[in-house]
């Protein structure tokens, strides 16, 4: 691990100020994901910023009914708290499907959303990734990929890159519209979810559209009101990451959809909102054929590799099920 | 760089010097000599580091010693009061809930924070209803107590230990 | 003798066990060398074959806090010899991905592992061959397997009897490259005083690492001692020593102080061996009754290109069933690959995947239940080495376990029982593996103290706990076999200082050093018997004892354990995830000494077995030649929660052939089958025959033609 200096500001507006100052500076969450990163070479920082005492660690009610959680909040804690329970029990369930207890204890909300991704080629100093080291190709393209995207991937030139983002949380987030507050050198922002991660595009370095210096302070969570959930597809029974996964919402009325949220996990470089299969659920029949068509148009843009293609099928599956499982609830 | 701190450990307060790399794993291990949080991977991925930090379980290989504070760090030993083995000490030994050991410091201090995580109510990926109180049967122990490793694969002894103390303890049915 | 069955046979606590739970009991990284300890990290070859072509450690070197940086060019010579990986830092050539190409010395862990970033090394790499096939026209014959056995056996017409078979099976089954992974990551501490090496290290029997740092450091044996009480796991990879013990020990000598090299998860990838990936046709041909008439095992296997592991992997068929006409053959490529080496049960646990699951694959080409194929099979004689068995109770495991289970009424059908969106199925299949005893010997003493003080008998043997519950085991031979209470009974182990004994492993452990126990305190009862009336002597007395290796039965009969594994598998019909909500294990084990630690050996070593059929597999990129998933997220063992409920017991048929305490051996027999049940049983729940593990959600959709 490169040597760094540690620094306690006393609050996020010196926190920000530092990072903004140190081109190789970082801030410290839960460090659960950097720390693990710092040792392998992966991230080098000069300087860490430690956060997590300064970010909020409350989740407070929003006027409209919404939530706005503080970025310290332990992913644990947010996971248990009664109103995202009972409100937003498709973030519950995404929490508690990822990671261990030890890590969610220390894991931030905040950090959570910007993990970064377990490809091996990318976690492993020796070996080729366009993500860690632009420019020297991308491993996983011909190599080791059963686990990674089938969507959004940047299939060839110097961008080349088909990692998929790890967070379970970010999925449910993005299935609840979630905008994530931000403060930067220039001051504060609000910036949708959908906004924050990005495709690797020509940039598969970039995985988010934060600029250097800017910390994420809270999350806020419109209000929801109508049944979710999150299904985790995974290699074993607990402890592992997506192969695939969903997270979904939906307001059915009288047999027809009203209302779909839907975004899948586990198949691309961001946690993946499923536009065009909520376009074609809204309006139609809660049937499981009519899940299953919408989650077909969805994955009719996929572009699985040589041994990912059960991504595909599976998905619409977990899609299937899980809108299904909503269908029944809500009965 | 190196930097002074002060870790209390099990009760006792530590001076010591450390470089900010060193997680708290490290400087236990490497500077205190504790030998009760053990290495088994180094990246969070085992749990045969754990220990409750303010009673709260988490894996002390990713925890950098810098940022501990004044919080209190207490191991598998540390549970041990006046000397006496713990209720999970004494049960993980009555059921054989372990083979080689090297895990098991770290599946104690796991289950001693599963047991306070039910006792707050917190659910977990099996708990059928989010916002139920779970119960602390056998399957959410198993999940509960899964992000400690045991290669020599003593799980199904683990879950019987843990839940003996989860039932003296009011957390399980 | 009425003491006999006092403690062998109870479930006694393990007496390590209290210090277990605290994390007091020391392990290698944790013991006191007396001085500050100096860190080793280690930097690793990037290419698989080549040779280095510039290595600059300059700026590693001028780092504060680093001691040494040690290099092909600057590392101390080890003396000729030494085999495999052994002779690290002795070269400038590269043999596989991971090898050691530098090392360095340094105050602190963190500055070792910082410095080793610092050293810049190139090489001239040459293109890898990582991939087995079996139409590798390099494809070759060992001399012998490990162990000592015959590469091939054929009896009989096995082409012609396939030929003229009512059914035949003909099937391909892959295991893939896997990893040890105890929890405890191999480490070894080093100290010099003047020309004599001390090294706490993790291994499975401390003589077993004297040897080659005795040969390389160019020692006597008696200058070496090697001390290892308490070891966090090993499975296999800490048997023989690795270039960890080599590097701490040159390292050591290099800074004149205690270093100690903790291996990094991702090294026990590289350093420390892996059970070979193997690819095995069997073929089964039966009349139509089930009656085997002739089996045939083909593997393939690889090696490295720098040593010769050639792993048993079908040796398990040679003594499972009766067939007239029988084939096992063995086949190796070297590759360029680090040294493969032993991992629970090598040979078994492959092997007993493919034939089991071929055994399962004919039961349902027959319409015949499959417990009942099996019995069908079962041979009065060891059908390859036509001796009488020591004791086999194969069918009374299979009729015990089916009845526990609840086995009666299954449907043969696959794919007939759902529950919502799970596929339910059951299967079964067999476990052996081979009951074999090592040289040992042992010495006891007994001082008189004189006075009221009670008797204190010490029990000296360089025996090994790796988690099998040795310390407790051994203490409670020993206490029956001195007709003592277990308190009385001192034991060491775990230091070569002691008496030599076989390492653990083979499942000669307790066989081994219990027999060699049970010999001496019968000698030293004797002595005091014979010489003192009885009573203890006031000066005390000591007897050195033993075994000399295999008993008298080994070569007049044929030793085995046996057992038989019935599993429940659920398979969700949307996304292939696959559980094991309960199994029922029957073992036909002899004499088990300790009912609760031996348990648990069953529990291991079965879990495992699911372990390996769900979740384990180590990848390599073949065109890098690199593993990818090297660390314990990615690469999958079972977690408490891929664990269910697991029925284990055990047939009480001591073995009187085998050895002093008539047991059989109980680490290993319960991996042998376990993959192949659960394979059976999501055939069953599926009708999805995987014959390539790990059984992977991807392999639901694969079979289904959906990818």
């Amino acid at each position: 691990m490169r040597e760094f200096r540690y620094e306690q500001p006393p609050d996020v507006a010196g926190a920000v100020a530092l990072v903004a100052g140190a081109p190789d500076g970082a801030f410290l969450g839960g460090g659960t994901n950097l720390v693990d990163l710092m040792k392998l070479g992966v991230a080098t920082p000069d300087l860490l910023v430690d956060v997590r005492e300064l970010t909020s660690r409350e989740i407070t009610d929003l006027p409209d009914g919404g939530v706005r959680i503080g970025a310290g909040v332990p992913n644990a804690d947010l996971a248990a708290d009664r109103r995202v329970r009972e409100r937003f029990s498709v973030l519950a369930q995404a929490l508690l499907a990822g990671a261990s207890g030890q890590l969610r204890n220390r894991a931030t909300t905040g950090g959570n959303l910007l993990q970064r991704t377990r490809c091996g080629y990318f976690t492993d100093v020796t070996k080729p990734c366009n993500k860690r080291l632009p420019g020297s190709g991308c491993g996983a393209l011909e190599g080791v990929h059963r686990n990674h995207a089938i969507l959004g991937q940047t299939l060839d030139g110097p961008g080349t890159c088909v990692a998929t983002h790890p967070s379970d949380m970010a999925v449910a987030m993005l299935a609840l519209d979630a905008v994530v507050r931000v403060l930067g050198p220039d001051g504060e922002r609000a910036v949708p979810l959908a906004e924050l991660h990005r495709l690797p595009g020509e940039d598969p370095s970039r995985d988010t559209t934060l600029r250097h210096g800017e910390l994420i302070t809270a999350i806020d969570l419109p209000p929801l009101g109508f049944p979710s959930r999150y299904r985790k597809a995974r290699d074993r029974a607990s402890f592992a990451f997506a192969l695939v996964s969903v997270a979904a919402a939906l307001r059915v009325e009288d047999g027809v959809v009203r209302e779909a949220r839907l975004a899948l996990g586990g198949v691309a470089h961001t946690p993946w909102r499923a536009l065009t299969a909520e376009r074609a659920l809204v309006g139609g029949p809660a049937t499981e054929d009519a899940f299953a068509a919408a989650a077909a148009e969805e994955l009719e843009a996929a572009t699985p590799l040589r041994d990912n293609g059960f991504k595909v099928p599976l998905a619409r599956n977990l899609v299937v099920r899980t809108l299904a499982d909503l269908t029944e609830g809500s009965r | 760089m190196d930097t002074e701190i002060t870790l209390r450990v099990d009760g006792a307060a530590h001076p010591l010097a450390v470089d900010t790399r060193t997680t708290l794993l490290d400087a236990l291990r490497e500077r205190l000599r504790n030998t009760s949080p053990k290495k088994g991977c180094d990246h969070g991925q085992c749990g045969a580091c754990t220990v409750l930090l303010d009673g709260r379980r988490v894996n002390s290989c990713l925890v950098l010693a810098v940022t501990v504070g004044d919080a209190e760090v207490t191991t598998s030993d540390g549970l041990a009061a006046d000397g006496q083995p713990h209720r999970l000490h004494r049960s993980f030994v009555e059921y054989d809930a372990f083979q080689c050991g090297y895990c098991t410091p770290g599946q104690v201090c796991s289950a001693a924070g599963v047991i306070e995580e039910a006792r707050q109510g917190w659910p977990s990926a099996v708990t059928g209803d989010v916002t139920d109180e779970p119960d602390l049967t056998d399957a959410e122990i198993r999940e509960r107590m899964s992000g400690n490793l045991c290669r020599c694969a003593a799980y199904a002894n683990i879950v019987p230990a843990v839940a003996a103390v989860a039932q003296s303890e009011g957390v399980r049915r | 003798m009425t003491t006999i069955d006092r403690l062998v046979g109870a479930g006694v606590d393990r007496i390590d066990g209290p210090a277990k739970v605290r994390g007091t009991a020391p392990y290698a990284f944790e013991q006191d060398p007396g001085e500050p300890i100096a860190h080793l990290a280690v930097v690793q070859s990037t290419v698989n074959r080549g040779r280095i072509s510039r290595l600059d450690a300059t700026r590693a070197e001028a780092m504060p806090g680093v001691l040494a940086v040690l290099t092909p060019a600057s590392a101390p010579r080890l003396a000729e010899g030494l085999s495999s990986d052994l002779p690290v830092l002795q070269s400038l050539d590269v043999h596989y991905q991971g090898q050691v190409v530098a090392a360095v010395v340094a105050e602190t862990s963190e500055i070792a592992a910082a410095a080793i970033g610092a050293v810049v090394v190139e090489y001239a790499a040459e293109e890898p061959d990582v991939v087995l096939s079996t139409d590798r026209a390099d494809l070759y014959a060992p001399e012998q397997l490990m162990a000592g056995f015959d590469t091939d056996s054929v009896i009989g017409d096995v082409d012609g009897a396939l030929a003229a078979a009512a059914v035949t099976i003909d099937a391909t089954y892959e295991t893939p490259t896997q990893h040890n992974n105890p929890i405890e990551m191999h480490t070894s501490m080093a100290r010099w005083d003047g020309d004599s090496l001390t090294m706490w290290d993790a291994n499975q029997g401390p003589h077993n690492i004297v040897n080659d740092l005795a040969k390389g450091f160019g020692l006597d044996r008696g200058q070496v001692r090697i001390i290892s009480p308490y070891v966090g796991g090993a499975f296999g990879s800490k048997a023989f020593p690795h270039p960890n013990q080599m590097l701490a020990a040159m390292a050591a000598r290099v800074v004149g102080r205690t270093v100690v090299f903790e291996l990094t998860r991702p090294q026990m990838f590289t350093l420390v061996g892996h059970r070979t990936p193997t690819i095995q046709r069997v073929r089964l041909g039966a009349d139509a009754d089930g009656r085997l008439t002739a089996i045939s095992h083909e593997v393939v296997e690889h090696t490295s290109k720098i040593s010769e592991f050639a792993e048993q992997t079908a040796t398990p068929t040679r003594v499972l069933y009766a067939a007239e006409n029988r084939r096992t053959t063995h086949r190796l490529a070297r590759l360029d690959v680090p040294p493969p080496t032993i991992m629970r049960a090598p040979g078994e646990t492959p092997g007993m995947f493919a034939l089991e699951s071929a055994m399962d694959e004919l039961a349902s080409a027959l319409g015949i239940d499959p417990v009942e194929l099996r019995i069908r099979n079962e041979p009065t004689e060891d059908p390859e080495r036509h001796v009488p068995w020591s004791s086999r109770h194969l069918v009374e495991c299979l009729r015990t376990g089916a009845e526990r289970f609840g086995w009666a009424g299954r449907d043969l059908r696959p794919r007939m029982r759902t529950e919502g969106r799970w596929l339910i199925g059951t299967g079964v299949a067999s476990a052996t593996y081979p009951t074999r005893r090592r040289k040992a010997q042992c010495r006891i003493s007994v001082d008189g103290r004189g006075g009221t003080a009670p008797v204190r008998y010490l029990v000296e043997i360089d025996g090994s706990d790796i988690g099998t519950g040795a310390w407790t085991a051994l203490s409670q031979i020993a206490a029956d076999a001195l007709g003592v209470a277990m308190d009385a009974v001192e034991l060491h182990i775990g230091d070569s200082r002691l008496p030599r004994a076989g390492g653990a492993g083979g499942s000669t452990g307790l066989a081994s050093w219990g027999s060699a126990i049970v010999l001496t305190a019968r000698d030293l009862r004797r002595r005091l018997d014979d010489e003192f009336g009885g009573q203890v002597p006031a000066d005390g007395v000591t007897v050195d004892g033993g075994i000399e290796g295999e008993g008298p039965h080994a070569k007049t009969h044929s030793m085995h354990a046996f057992g038989a594994h019935f599993v429940e598998v659920r398979v969700d019909a949307d996304s292939g995830e696959v559980r094991v909500p309960r199994a029922t294990s029957v073992y036909d084990a002899g004499t088990v000494v300790n009912a609760k630690t031996g348990r648990s050996q069953f529990i291991g070593g079965f879990s495992m077995g699911v372990s390996m059929a769900l979740h384990e597999e180590t990848l390599t990129d073949p065109r890098l030649g690199h593993y990818v998933n090297h660390d314990l997220a990615e690469y999958h063992v079972a977690t408490n929660a891929d664990i269910g409920e697991l029925d284990i017991s055990w047939l009480d048929h001591p073995d009187e052939l085998a050895n002093e305490l008539g047991l059989k051996g109980i680490g290993e027999i319960g991996i042998t089958g376990a993959a192949a049940a659960v394979a059976n049983a999501y055939w069953h729940a599926t009708g999805l025959r995987v014959r390539d593990l790990p059984i992977t959600p991807d392999k639901y959709f694969r079979e289904l033609g959906l990818t």
